[in-house]
């Protein structure tokens, strides 16, 4: 095997178009970016509330409130909710006032049951889902939310440590309706009883539209608005808005650290005229004879070829995108576009990923190479199985499941690995391949393509192997 | 069985409709250049392919040195071969590609520049092949033939476009090859090409064997007992020798061939009858006609069956 590898590996680097090929690819991901960096930074008068681990956040809903100083308890029967999925009523203690501060809430929801929730992220089920009763309550620095079907028997769901919190009251909020690839406003309104209190509670029940100028609040419905109304038993709260992360749906101006990763569909092109050229000029040159007559294992033959041009590509296409990827996020935040943060790690990932899935389409191109034996047709195969059913996916007035089908069971699939935006459980947004989510895991958007071009090699193997030369 | 030998035994091969073998057999010796020849189409090229184990035969076997060329770990150090001399990735340099050759059969640099320097072709090393001409790749295919140093060399055509200088080269290079105890296998769809150089003939037609002889044996089978007379009168001497009742035809302005009649006989007929004449001899067959009488009924079966 170690003959074969140093043979081809002179094979390749002895062609210069196949040399500079690689570089080119290595390039267009380094330098592609460039090409979006047009037209400056978008107009984004609106802040955007960044919560506190860092990411960006929806923090807005109708809040109704008063101020409790030491120890309390707030306890509230949610009478009704006219809202769906997960539009939220119940109870909030809120940790500042600026967008993006901490919280605590006990919830109903339109269709998720009753839940605990806390700093935008973290997320936790009521045992009883029903339950119309809810409480809060602060011993210390600690707020705990329990909940009860018949206002007697309480569970508690969750504790959080929440020092900062002197705002407490009622909530409504109503996240954005999606339908298809957009979304529109939503609007809830909940009745409650009235709100029993323990503690050193001051100030008149005070109501308004939080978060009602911050860049992730998508407003009211034509016509509707948010309020409140003191009624004879309790409180009629209207308010729309979201306790949430915030998703690309949200931040349509935002960008995505994947996002600065596009070179990769010009370089995969590039790669794939190469690895395919490496199989393909043999067969045009009667060259396979002379390679076939030096080493008949024609298995491990394809195997070094596939070796060198997915080492090359692997390590030509890591090196660009690892180096690059951080310097164009800082470089488009300097220039004032908001880019959702990414862990070092996920970056890592997106880059290794990307150079994997370039690798194995390397392969890939190689593999209908050698089955088809003619450049222009492998080339145009492999173009179109990786990169059409993504275009396609990005066409908006298809089924948003169309493009989710198409990502997940092509080997596009395995752009997901590019994906640097995580999907919250706990909100429903518009997840489509053109903001920047995949159907799949990045790995597994991966292991798609993996399984292709396993599959293509071993057939191109076989036929190698069978078919006179 | 040495190393140095071929041997194709009743090898069949069919492509679709098409058959192109059936039961091909004949030994490449050491020491001998044998030629390989036959009309195109006749089965040399698929022969070779198979000897290299790059096309399977549908029954028989090809040996390089008592074994299948596919069970050899190192072929090129068995058997060096010249397919097609334009099987060059135009954009590598010649040098390049019996480097990736020599790294395939794990040998050195050193021997690249050896066998480089044997053909005459370190000057246009570091060139691309692409830009090499005909004569050139000739040069470099027999360089790479020649790279592992093999005891068996199989050559496909080697003199097509060559010029004359290359083919007296190559002439020579090939029988000092057999003087080394190399077995030497070169086709050539013209026999002239191999006259004075090839000890052996195999000619084939339609994918089998015609003739498998010694040169020497098949020139003097064609030669026959002809005499050939050349005279400025000629129906005179016709007349003359005719009448000894041997058999005449002119062949040639001036020129008679004459059978039935040994020399001795036929100069004192034409002396005694004053005819004059300026030559007679024995008539020596070329390896071209000798190979002409050999695949006339092959080619004509073949026109034959195509008309």
């Amino acid at each position: 095997m170690r003959r074969i590898l140093s043979a081809e590996w002179t094979k390749f680097r002895s062609v210069p178009g196949w040399i500079r090929g690689s570089a080119v690819a290595a390039l267009l991901i380094a330098l592609f970016p460039i090409t979006g960096l047009g037209g400056g930074p978008p107009e984004q008068a609106a802040p955007i509330p960044i919560g506190p681990g860092g990411g960006p956040v929806v923090d807005a809903y109708y809040f109704v409130h008063r101020d409790l100083t030491g120890d309390g308890r707030i306890t509230v029967r949610v009478a009704g909710l006219d809202g769906v999925g997960w539009a939220k009523a119940g109870l909030i203690a809120s940790g500042g006032e600026s967008p993006g501060s901490r919280y605590a809430t006990i919830m109903v929801t339109g269709g998720h049951g009753v839940r605990m929730q806390h700093d935008y992220l973290h997320d936790r089920a009521g045992p009883e889902p029903a339950a119309r009763w809810l409480r809060l309550t602060r011993s210390g620095d600690t707020i705990t939310g329990e909940a009860s079907a018949d206002g007697s028997a309480w569970r508690r769901i969750d504790a959080i440590e929440l020092p900062e919190a002197t705002r407490i009251g009622l909530f409504v909020a109503a996240p954005q309706q999606t339908s298809g690839l957009g979304s529109a406003p939503g609007v809830a309104t909940a009745e409650f009883g009235r709100p029993e209190l323990t503690g050193d509670w001051s100030g008149d029940w005070t109501g308004h539209q939080r978060g009602a100028r911050t860049a992730t609040f998508s407003g009211y419905p034509t016509g509707a608005s948010g309020g409140f109304t003191e009624t004879g038993d309790g409180f009629t709260v209207t308010g729309a808005g979201d306790l949430a992360p915030a998703t690309r749906a949200d931040l349509p101006v935002a960008a995505a650290a994947g996002d600065l990763l596009l070179g990769t569909f010009p370089a995969l092109i590039v790669i794939v005229v190469v690895a395919t050229l490496m199989i393909t000029t043999e067969f045009r040159y009667a060259l396979i004879r002379t390679t076939l007559s030096a080493d008949h294992r024609r298995g491990r033959l394809l195997l070094g070829k596939a070796l060198v041009v997915g080492g090359v590509t692997f390590g030509t296409s890591l090196a660009a995108a690892a180096l690059t990827l951080p310097l164009w996020l800082w470089v488009v935040r300097r220039l004032g576009l908001y880019v959702f943060p990414a862990p070092p790690g996920v970056l890592l990932r997106a880059s290794a990923g990307t150079a994997a899935l370039l690798a194995l389409t390397a392969v890939l191109a190689l593999s209908v190479g050698t089955i088809l034996r003619r450049s222009a047709a492998a080339v145009t195969a492999v173009v179109v199985a990786v990169v059409l059913p993504y275009l396609v996916a990005l066409i908006p007035f298809l089924p948003s499941a169309v493009g989710q089908w198409l990502t997940r069971v092509t080997p596009a699939a395995a752009l997901g690995v590019q994906q640097t935006l995580t999907r919250p459980p706990q909100v429903d947004s518009v997840y489509s391949v053109a903001y920047g989510y995949y159907p799949l895991s990045p790995w597994a958007g991966l292991a798609v393509l993996c399984a292709y071009t396993a599959a293509t090699f071993t057939l191109a193997a076989f036929l190698l192997h069978r078919r006179d030369a | 069985m040495t190393d140095a030998t071929i041997e194709v035994d009743g090898l069949h091969k069919r492509y679709g409709a098409a058959t192109a073998l059936r039961g091909m057999t004949f030994t490449a010796r050491p020491g001998r250049v044998t030629g390989f020849v036959g009309p195109n189409g006749a089965g040399k090229s698929t022969t070779m392919r198979i000897i290299l184990g790059l096309h399977r035969a549908d029954a028989g076997r090809a040996l390089v040195g008592g074994r299948p060329y596919r069970s050899l770990r190192h072929p090129l150090r068995h058997l060096g071969a010249l397919l097609d001399a334009s099987a060059l990735h135009p954009a590598r340099s010649g040098r390049n590609h019996l480097v990736w050759l020599a790294q395939s059969q794990g040998l050195g640099r050193s021997r690249v520049d050896e066998v480089l320097a044997q053909v005459g072709l370190e000057s246009a090393a570091r060139r691309a092949a692409g830009g090499y001409s005909l004569g050139m790749r000739q040069r470099l295919g027999i360089a790479a033939a020649l790279l592992a140093d093999p005891p068996v060399v199989m050559l496909d055509e080697p003199f097509n476009g060559m010029d004359p200088e290359g083919i007296v080269w190559l002439r020579d290079f090939l029988r000092a090859l057999a003087g080394r105890q190399r077995a030497v296998l070169v086709s050539s769809h013209l026999m002239t090409e191999l006259q004075g150089m090839a000890d052996q003939v195999v000619v084939v037609g339609r994918g089998r064997v015609i003739a498998d002889c010694a040169v020497a044996d098949l020139i003097a089978s064609a030669s026959g007992d002809r005499l050939r007379v050349r005279t400025s009168a000629t129906s005179l001497a016709a007349a003359a020798l005719t009448s000894t009742g041997a058999q005449v035809t002119e062949t040639d302005q001036d020129l008679l061939s004459v059978r039935g009649l040994p020399v001795e006989r036929a100069v004192s007929v034409l002396a005694a009858a004053g005819v004059p004449f300026s030559e007679l001899a024995p008539h020596r067959a070329t390896l071209e006609e000798a190979y002409f009488d050999l695949t006339r009924d092959a080619v004509d079966y073949r026109s034959g069956a195509s008309s």
